[in-house]
């Protein structure tokens, strides 16, 4: 049995006198333990509202969560507030994406890990302190002790990260959703983070869920990668797979938009014309077909099932050959 | 505008706090809020001019005993006043200012009151502020129809202007007392603490490391005492230094009316005021000495507020 299996959840925020807006059109996945599944989208492609319905922290008033969330076998969806913080901190952990506005700012960083300590193992105050230096000690701060009694700003930004995933591992987690966990941060920290993020499930056997749009997080970190756009999963693949032969056209942009170190000199950046859409209709047809440079006729009326294909899965009328490189595909 | 758009106003601006994530002021991000609200209200002049004025008023208020040259509830100048002739005492050697129609002396009483005016916009602030305390975390934390029950009283009482309400309340007490003024006073300030602080707790409560709690499944009492709570006191702070001022011509307005402690052995400057009143055309020194303190000590309690929520403003954060 899988840790977490997400069936066809869906999250549709309603507004009095507007159009719903469908955020989350039915995805499922699942993760085994220890495993580090990637979400991958641009921005409003519905990865952070999956990541905040399995938590159970979308507000009750104007959203609706459909689809089912089981962890270990037991459903999610529907539980009450108070149940599920039984749950939070001490099965399920998360790490938000700005590491400063994540934190309390007037309580000092030792009193916000031993609050989950004391909250989910039932410590006391003393053994929590401990811990908490433990902690820290573990995610690579230097003199914890120290920074125990320190508040948030006075980190700098690579270590206050480091603080969050303290806390978010606090209570060793056997999931972990980490939403963006390095997109505030410098290109250095973000390589330290990163490994660090890898050693620590690793070492632990906790399953991790990496929510990102940033192609080389996945590349380095993700055993399977779900592509997501407009509230869909599009594409699902081995890490290797997804990069070696991408199938479908958007993943196939997205990995076109990066620059390579190793392209020759000279050649352009293929960007993915035009944004994501708000409330794009999948029922009518498929919603990446306006930005698509494969589309056909198909694709303007008929949305495409998720198909499986081979080790993966896609969704897509007219996926890229195969064997078409990455320029010539774009 | 109205004052609860007002108080919401001002809430909005102290609940931005989640600007200071802002990268472009990323060089902020070593100090504090307060170190670096501490820093612009050291080099503010209106800050300093309020501090002193405050200052010399509370040093005063402690030395008065000491240095008022004779008791203020002794008529010792009593033979000099002739109610038929409105003839007061004049100043005269031992006598700077003369004396009231008492024939007491009222430099004496001038010094004195600064304890009374002081002890009563203290307390009542402080009762104001307790209140709104509690109303507003009941607010803010509960939302919903807690929120709803709550806010509508609390526009009711916002509605009637705050002197009047202040009036009403001060004459429902039967016998009145230095007390029932500190009370009326206390009562006009609580909607006002509530509605601040329950808009500022419900930005607050949206904020990331809120979000970031919930995820911990910490309890909802420490969400709301150790999370929203001590981030949302800034613009609550800022207001009791303004309500200060109000209370103090609030509680000599309400002794000005006539309903300040009925006895008036102890001075306070509202109730000399309005004593002084029907011999204004004769001896206007009488009224000048408290009027003049009045203004002077609300001029700088005022001063300081301002000057607080200018360094608080986040906007103005560098």
């Amino acid at each position: 049995m899988a840790l977490l299996e997400v069936r066809d959840l869906s999250v549709t925020f309603r507004r009095k006198g507007e159009r719903p807006t469908i955020a989350v059109d039915g995805i499922s996945f699942n993760v085994e333990p220890g495993q580090t599944v990637g979400l991958v989208g641009e921005s409003g492609c519905g990865k952070s509202v999956t990541s905040l319905a399995i938590m159970g922290l979308l507000p009750s008033r104007g959203v609706e969560v459909g689809g089912s969330v089981t962890f270990e076998g037991e459903e999610l969806l529907g539980r009450s507030q108070r149940q599920l913080d039984e749950r939070r901190g001490r099965d399920l952990g998360m790490v938000f994406q700005d590491p400063l506005s994540s934190l309390n700012p007037v309580v000092p960083i030792g009193l916000q890990i031993t609050e989950v300590l004391e909250r989910h193992r039932k410590l006391s105050r003393k053994k929590a302190t401990v811990e908490a230096a433990e902690l820290l000690n573990r995610v690579g701060i230097p003199d914890p002790n120290r920074r125990l009694d320190e508040y948030p700003h006075q980190l700098s930004g690579g270590m206050r990260q480091r603080a969050l995933i303290a806390i978010a591992l606090a209570c060793r987690p056997r999931l972990l959703i980490a939403d963006e966990p390095t997109t505030a941060l410098d290109v250095t920290i973000q390589a330290q983070i990163l490994s660090l993020l890898s050693e620590l499930v690793s070492t632990t056997d906790t399953a991790l869920i990496m929510i990102t749009h940033d192609l080389g997080v996945v590349a380095g970190m993700c055993d399977e990668v779900n592509v997501m756009y407009g509230g869909r999963i599009v594409e699902r693949a081995q890490r290797h797979a997804l990069f070696a032969e991408s199938r479908h056209p958007y993943t196939h942009g997205l990995l076109a938009s990066i620059p390579r170190l190793d392209a020759p000199r000279g050649e352009k950046l293929v960007p993915i014309r035009g944004s994501v859409v708000d409330n794009i209709p999948w029922s009518d047809g498929c919603a990446f077909a306006p930005r698509c440079p494969n589309s056909v006729e198909q694709c303007w009326h008929a949305a495409p099932g998720l198909v499986s294909d081979g080790a993966g899965m896609l969704r897509c009328h007219n996926p890229v050959q195969a064997v078409t490189t990455v320029a010539e595909g774009a | 505008m109205s004052r609860a758009t007002k108080i919401d106003q001002l809430a909005g601006v102290a609940g931005r706090r989640d600007l200071d994530s802002d990268p472009d002021r990323a060089e902020d991000a070593g100090v504090s809020l307060a170190a670096s609200a501490w820093r612009r209200l050291r080099r503010s002049p209106t800050f300093w001019v309020g501090a002193i004025v405050i200052g010399l008023f509370v040093l005063l208020a402690v030395i008065a005993p000491f240095i008022a040259p004779h008791d203020p509830a002794l008529r010792m100048l009593e033979s000099q006043v002739s109610r038929a002739s409105n003839q007061l005492p004049p100043p005269q050697e031992g006598h700077p200012l003369g004396g009231d129609q008492y024939g007491r002396d009222l430099f004496s009483r001038v010094l004195l009151g600064s304890q009374q005016t002081l002890l009563v916009a203290l307390l009542a602030t402080v009762i104001g502020l307790g209140g709104g305390l509690v109303l507003g975390t009941l607010a803010g934390a509960f939302g919903g129809w807690v929120d709803s029950v709550v806010m509508r009283a609390v526009d009711v009482l916002l509605s009637i202007p705050s002197l009047l309400l202040a009036v009403s309340i001060g004459a429902l007490f039967a016998q009145q007392t230095q007390f029932s003024v500190i009370l009326a006073v206390a009562i006009v300030q609580i909607p006002i603490f509530a509605r601040l602080l329950r808009g500022t707790m419900l930005s607050v409560r949206e904020s990331d490391h809120v979000l970031a709690a919930r995820a911990l499944g910490v309890k909802r009492r420490e969400i709301v005492f150790r999370h929203i709570l001590p981030n949302s006191l800034g613009p609550v702070i800022v207001q009791s230094t303004l309500v200060l001022a109000m209370a103090i011509l609030d509680a000599a307005a309400l002794s000005f009316l006539g309903l300040g402690a009925a006895d008036d052995s102890t001075p306070e400057w509202g109730q000399m005021l309005g004593n002084a009143q029907e011999f204004f055309d004769s001896q206007p020194h009488l009224a000048f000495w408290p009027a003049g303190c009045i203004v002077a000590v609300a001029l700088g309690f005022t001063l300081v507020g301002e000057s607080m929520r200018e360094a608080l403003d986040p906007r103005q954060r560098r």
